[in-house]
């Protein structure tokens, strides 16, 4: 039988996708505050506002682009995921769409799909390759996330 | 090292999804992965509680003789009681609804050994890598001896947004059990109440549907996960307590 090591680690890295659900330690927020998804939060926005409502690609001089997933239904409420890439790797995730119907809900959300994106950005970097713990309510963002994957040709 | 391919598909209530390194191609992964859809989805039909016309509602409402089942419904049940005998009565298959009345609830037992057969289908896929997850439950193979293992994060079920640990796979099963993101749909059975003092549990085996009845069952012995899982051989495991401390076992 193959030997299966148990890695303690104090803590990976901290993903800067917050929506207005704020950690107590300033080094993450500071970061988070740059993003453009922390003008989505307190249950204001409506569930198709947020969005660019696009599933087509937009590219800069730079040679970076970015791509939107098709919305995803869950239980919840649609889930929409945007993807910066640049020379094929991808450079940052963002969801631009996320189910606000109640706030329990977007709690549960706000909780639970940064791991995801943080699976995203790790398994480019071969950290992490697979999340043991993230269940359900990470249905939409994976179904979201997998389609602008499809749209950026890195699947 | 060759890129990873990846595939993920909703089913059974949950994202599945596969992660594929190595030289298969891509028209040797989309069949493999349609295989491996399929079947789950067939299991869905089967065992969901959520479908009322599935044969275990059928079942659970005697509409349906047990002889009458497929022959997977008597395996998972038998799994269930076997499950149910090694956890002391923590884990059970049989539990009562707000009514007090009895009710089949094999969610516990389905899952992993539906992943597990599932991850047969992947060994057409010779010579790569392959890692399965259903919900964060998953089985990884690596082909080459050469490869780097699979590098499971587990995540932290006080913030979600951290992994706590890193464990690598080469053969083997990882699932985790707690309350992070349903809700405290876990009970001790014993007692009908979500177990104390402990948050989440991580079982790693060679096999996903002990790992995951043991996770569970050792998440339902609340302060005593830890105690409960080093009596079960050949699992590896990490228990995170309700106070964010840890406890590796194996």
């Amino acid at each position: 039988m193959k030997k299966i090591v148990l890695w303690l680690m104090s803590t990976l890295t901290v993903v800067v996708l917050l929506f207005g659900y704020h950690t107590s330690t300033s080094s993450s927020s500071a970061s988070a505050e740059s993003s453009a998804v922390t003008s989505v939060d307190g249950g204001t926005s409506t569930p198709d506002g947020t969005g660019t409502g696009s599933s087509s690609g937009s590219s800069s001089a730079s040679g970076s682009s970015t791509v939107t997933g098709d919305p995803a239904a869950t239980r919840w409420g649609p889930v929409q995921v945007e993807l910066t890439v640049a020379n094929g790797t991808i450079t940052d995730v963002q969801v631009v769409e996320y189910p606000t119907e109640n706030r329990k809900d977007q709690q549960i959300n706000a909780r639970a799909l940064p791991v995801l994106v943080q699976e995203t950005l790790d398994a480019q970097s071969a950290d992490v390759d697979m999340v043991s713990g993230a269940t359900v309510t990470s249905e939409g963002y994976l179904e979201s996330l997998q389609s602008a994957l499809d749209q950026a040709g890195l699947s | 090292m060759t890129a990873t391919v990846r595939r993920v598909e909703q089913l059974m209530g949950m994202p599945v999804s596969l992660a594929v390194r190595g030289p298969a191609g891509l028209p040797a992964v989309d069949a493999a992965w349609a295989a491996v859809v399929a079947e789950l989805r067939e299991v869905d039909r089967v065992f969901s509680r959520y479908r009322a016309d599935s044969v275990v509602s059928r079942l659970g409402r005697g509409e349906l003789a047990l002889a009458d089942c497929p022959p997977e419904v008597a395996e998972v049940l038998a799994l269930g009681a076997r499950a149910e005998e090694e956890s002391g009565g923590a884990f059970r298959v049989h539990r009562p609804g707000p009514d007090g009345i009895l009710r089949l609830d094999a969610d516990g037992v389905v899952k992993g050994w539906a992943v597990q057969r599932a991850a047969r289908h992947l060994a057409a896929l010779a010579g790569s890598g392959t890692c399965l997850s259903a919900g964060g439950d998953m089985v990884c193979t690596t082909a080459d001896p050469a490869a780097p293992p699979w590098r499971i994060g587990i995540e932290d079920p006080h913030d979600p947004r951290r992994v706590l640990a890193v464990v690598p796979v080469t053969d083997g099963a990882v699932a985790t059990s707690g309350t992070a993101h349903r809700g405290e749909h876990l009970v001790d059975a014993r007692t009908g109440r979500p177990p104390s003092g402990v948050a989440s549990v991580t079982v790693i085996a060679d096999d996903l549907g002990r790992a995951d009845v043991d996770a569970t069952a050792a998440y339902a012995h609340g302060p005593d996960a830890a105690a409960w899982l080093s009596t079960r051989p050949g699992r590896t495991g990490l228990v995170v307590w309700a106070d964010g401390s840890t406890t590796t076992v194996g």
